[in-house]
């Protein structure tokens, strides 16, 4: 056996997985925004968290393939149940209930996924879609349970771990948001450059093949779905317990369409598009409802439209442009392929 | 009980008109035109004006929002959505949706956001007796135009020479265009077509359905699931679907009031988990 | 001795077209089993029965002696059949690398593991360097699949296949396509196939057909029309009057 050749094959392997310099500077930068943005929390916060959702769609969208309309149902079941959990008492810390949210929407995904394999993608379109729907109107008609219209009322929210209370500048909620997205971030990695996401990516590219190397597709399908489910769910159950309020819109349409915008302007199939994505899209929502509180619906489907019109793999080749650009200072010689998606 | 099944039948027949531009579209094109609802706003809107403001016959205002509508579908199709046929399936969706929101916001400023109202005829207001089934004039007449527009359909679609280039080029538009068929002049009258029913659809259903500028989101989902269960190679299949979806909604909501939402749901789902292609498609789905 | 492979009766109808007729299929173990016919006979049509991407309207399929006629495609990877395409079916955004360390994780039972980076393993890395370097893929492992030669691609289409380390491998046309100048390292790569591997290929290339099978079936209009050695099926006239379209005595 060559030993040249399988010290070559080794080490190309290893560096698939390893931490790129730029991925390094993001984290580094978003752990300085604590301490050198402390008047911006509160919006953050919310960048966050919309980027939490983000993520856990491009986790089925990017890497997967699967296109889903609705991924608002899961937010929108950890959001309530987050908020049944405190409303009730049932559980109070925050951490424990963040994760039991994230259990229930996960068992929600698992559920779905069945539904969500079969057909082709349309009936996905509709089945995703049609799911977001069901959990909205049954949220509006059991009003007893959830409040309706009106919103779920009374989420009180323990201090953290029984020590951090949270603060009506929002460091706390900002810090804890931050946390849970660094943490899931990270597992979210280790998923991505396993073996198991490498089956994933294949079956994306080309699910024949897939099967017919052995990958068992449906049952991967099904993990990454609930997998990217416990993800919203958690995102939701964030949101509910950072703005201590779970209302009706948390299932809505529109915010499932934005989601895709988020992901599409960041880009899919490499972690941090819809990170970056959530960044770009606040930072242009807050501009827009400046300017047009009540019609910046329009300019958000304007900027869909012209997206689609210029072409997704044209502003993945000005992505990968700015982002040369930026990381000229950490350019290295023999390039190993970046973990920079298709955009796809 | 029998009313029930009459007003579920006009809604189901409202559905049919709406929707079976977009089962064409999806056929032919393979084409997700999720804005198919924006059509029939504008045609619904088009009717409020036209009757409201400027006091032309119900009659003729139908006729107008058909016209109207169908020369924007025209239009668009032209310049915006020849661009994206060759796209992927989430490039059309997002595209489309896109278009919604445009033109859900447009319509709110332009028109405002609170519901609209088509002055009806007053002879087509009320109820009479029928052997003792209270028939509503307006469920009445929406039978009558949709019933006549669909035999009119299937007649075009089976006996005249367009009729053959379409289902010609639903079935394999490759082999069709070998044959000589102009496939794109096709698609696109047909979409123009289909649009103009979908506005044809909405001036109707005003009355019926409520119209505002979130009808295109809110009635989407029904489009959707019309195509989906009622498969897209045939006229038959989404007609049949509408009325079973119709049907359904209508006495849902009547005899189950807490839960008659979600029949239509649950019909979607146990279609979907029963045969993945629809009820009535081919055996090789897309 | 158990078959390697077999078919019994095996039938898939599209409406009122039959595609496969009535097949019962035997390929004994270590065989060079060649499988020809005209364009449409059903060649395909039977390797994806076999492989399970269509289920077949009647009959059963034996795999080793186990029946595999209901057993869902990844399956019967994992009992040892593999394919290849006639048309390249590969993973375009995936490296050779990736996509053939895939396929061993797969078979090593370790795909569906997520919290440890792909490829770790030693004994799976020794493998991968071993199929890489037998291929010829060495040099381009870490490039894009969808930007390699056709040559290439094709390589590792079979590589992909061989990577699954399957008792019964079945090839698909396997130098479709290629260029003149890159045959002979495909066929060299299919000639060099273990011998306890057994093999049933696909072809219309008579030269590579003859100077590769000990077993040859022909098929016609779905059927088994006729099957012997190499020798007999070649000096039989009705095989000629099958190609050349002229009228079959019945």
């Amino acid at each position: 056996m060559s030993s040249p050749l399988v010290s070559r094959v080794a080490a190309q392997l290893a560096r698939r997985a390893r931490w790129r310099p730029y991925e390094i500077a993001f984290w580094l930068l978003a752990l300085a925004s604590v301490f050198l943005l402390p008047g911006r929390h509160l919006i953050l916060t919310e960048i966050v968290i919309l980027g939490l959702f983000a993520l856990s769609l491009d986790l089925i969208l990017g890497y997967a393939g699967i296109i889903s309309l609705g991924h608002a149902a899961f937010f929108g079941f950890g959001a309530y149940v987050a908020g049944l959990l405190a409303a009730h008492g049932l559980v109070t810390e925050p951490v424990l209930a963040l994760l039991l949210s994230g259990l229930a929407a996960a068992a929600l995904g698992f559920v779905s996924s069945f539904l969500v394999l079969r057909g082709s993608d349309l009936t996905r379109l509709m089945v995703t879609l049609g799911v977001a729907l069901i959990l909205r109107e049954l949220a509006n008609q059991f009003a007893w349970l959830t409040g309706g219209a009106d919103g779920l009322q009374g989420v009180i929210v323990q201090p953290l771990l029984g020590l951090f209370a949270f603060d009506i500048a929002g460091h706390t909620a900002y810090v804890y948001s931050l946390t849970v997205l660094f943490v899931l971030f990270v597992i979210a990695r280790l998923i991505v450059f396993s073996p198991l996401g490498l089956s994933l990516r294949s079956v994306k590219a080309n699910p024949l093949r897939a099967a017919a190397i052995g990958v068992p597709v449906n049952a991967r399908l099904v993990a990454i779905y609930t997998i990217a489910a416990a993800y919203a769910g958690i995102a939701g159950a964030l949101l509910t317990q950072v703005t201590a309020f779970a209302s009706l819109d948390v299932f809505s349409f529109e915010r499932s369409a934005d989601l895709l915008l988020v992901l599409i302007i960041g880009g899919t199939g490499y972690l941090y598009g819809g990170l970056i994505g959530a960044v770009i899209f606040k930072v242009m929502h807050d501009y827009l409802a400046n300017l047009t509180p009540q019609y910046w619906p329009f300019w958000i489907g304007l900027v869909l439209v012209v997206i689609v019109l210029v072409g997704r793999d044209r502003l993945a080749v000005w992505r990968a442009a700015i982002a040369a650009a930026l990381l000229w200072p950490f350019r290295r010689k023999p390039a190993a392929p970046e973990p920079e998606g298709s955009g796809r | 009980m029998l009313t029930i099944l009459f007003d579920g039948i006009a809604y189901g027949m409202l559905l049919f008109v709406l929707a079976c531009g977009l089962s064409v579209t999806l056929g032919l094109m393979n084409f997700v035109n999720l804005a198919h609802g924006a059509f029939a706003m504008a045609g619904g809107y088009v009717t409020v004006v036209v009757v409201n403001r400027y006091g032309v016959p119900f009659f003729a205002a139908l006729l107008i929002a058909f016209l109207v509508t169908a020369l924007i579908g025209a239009l668009l199709e032209r310049t915006l959505y020849v661009h994206v046929y060759q796209k992927s399936h989430l490039d059309q969706v997002l595209f489309t949706i896109g278009l919604v929101f445009m033109a859900v916001a447009a319509v709110d400023y332009v028109m405002g956001s609170q519901q609209v109202f088509v002055q009806i005829p007053a002879m087509l207001q009320g109820r009479f007796d029928f052997f003792g089934v209270g028939i509503s004039k307006y469920r009445l007449l929406i039978i009558v135009i949709c019933g006549l527009l669909t035999l009119a359909l299937q007649l075009i679609l089976t006996g005249t020479r367009f009729g053959s280039r379409l289902r010609a080029s639903v079935d394999d538009a490759r082999v069709a265009r070998g044959l000589g068929i102009n496939v794109t002049g096709v698609f696109a009258l047909t979409f123009a077509v289909g649009s103009g029913l979908a506005g044809l659809g909405g001036a109707l259903g005003a009355e019926i359905l409520g119209l505002d500028p979130t009808f295109p989101l809110k009635y989407m989902i029904y489009f959707l699931i019309v195509v989906t269960v009622g498969g897209t190679t045939s006229i038959t299949g989404p007609f049949v679907a509408s009325l079973l979806l119709g049907i359904g909604d209508v006495a849902g909501k009547y005899y189950v009031p807490k839960l008659g939402a979600f029949v239509i749901y649950s019909i979607m789902i146990v279609v979907l988990l029963w045969r993945p292609q629809g009820l009535f498609a081919r055996s090789a789905g897309r | 001795m158990t078959l390697a492979l077999e078919t019994i009766g095996l039938e898939k109808r599209f409406g009122g077209i039959v595609a496969v007729d009535d097949i019962s299929l035997r390929v004994e173990q270590g065989a060079r089993h060649a499988l020809i016919g005209p364009n449409g006979a059903g060649k395909t049509t039977l390797i994806n029965l076999l492989t399970g991407v269509q289920r077949p309207t009647a009959g059963r399929i034996r795999l080793q002696g186990h029946d595999i006629t209901d057993a869902a495609p990844h399956r019967r990877v994992g009992l040892g059949l593999a394919r290849t395409f006639q048309i390249n079916q590969l993973f375009a955004d995936l490296t050779p690398l990736e996509s053939i360390s895939l396929a061993i994780s797969e078979r090593l039972g370790a795909g569906g593991e997520w919290w440890r980076p792909a490829g770790g393993k030693p004994e799976a890395v020794e493998e991968i360097a071993d199929v890489l370097a037998r291929f010829h893929l060495a040099d381009v492992m870490h490039e894009r699949t969808g930007t390699l030669a056709y040559g290439k691609q094709r390589l590792l289409e079979i590589a992909l296949a061989i990577a699954c380390r399957p008792r019964v491998l079945l090839l698909d046309e396997p130098a479709a396509g290629v260029p003149e100048a890159e045959r002979h390292e495909i066929l060299a790569t299919v000639s060099a196939l273990p011998a306890d591997v057994t093999v049933l290929l696909i072809e219309h290339d008579m030269d590579i057909v003859f100077s590769f099978a000990d077993r040859i079936s022909v098929l016609v209009n779905g059927a088994l029309f006729i099957e012997g050695a190499p020798d007999a099926v070649a000096r039989d006239p009705r095989v000629k009057a099958v190609y050349l379209g002229e009228d079959i005595d019945a």
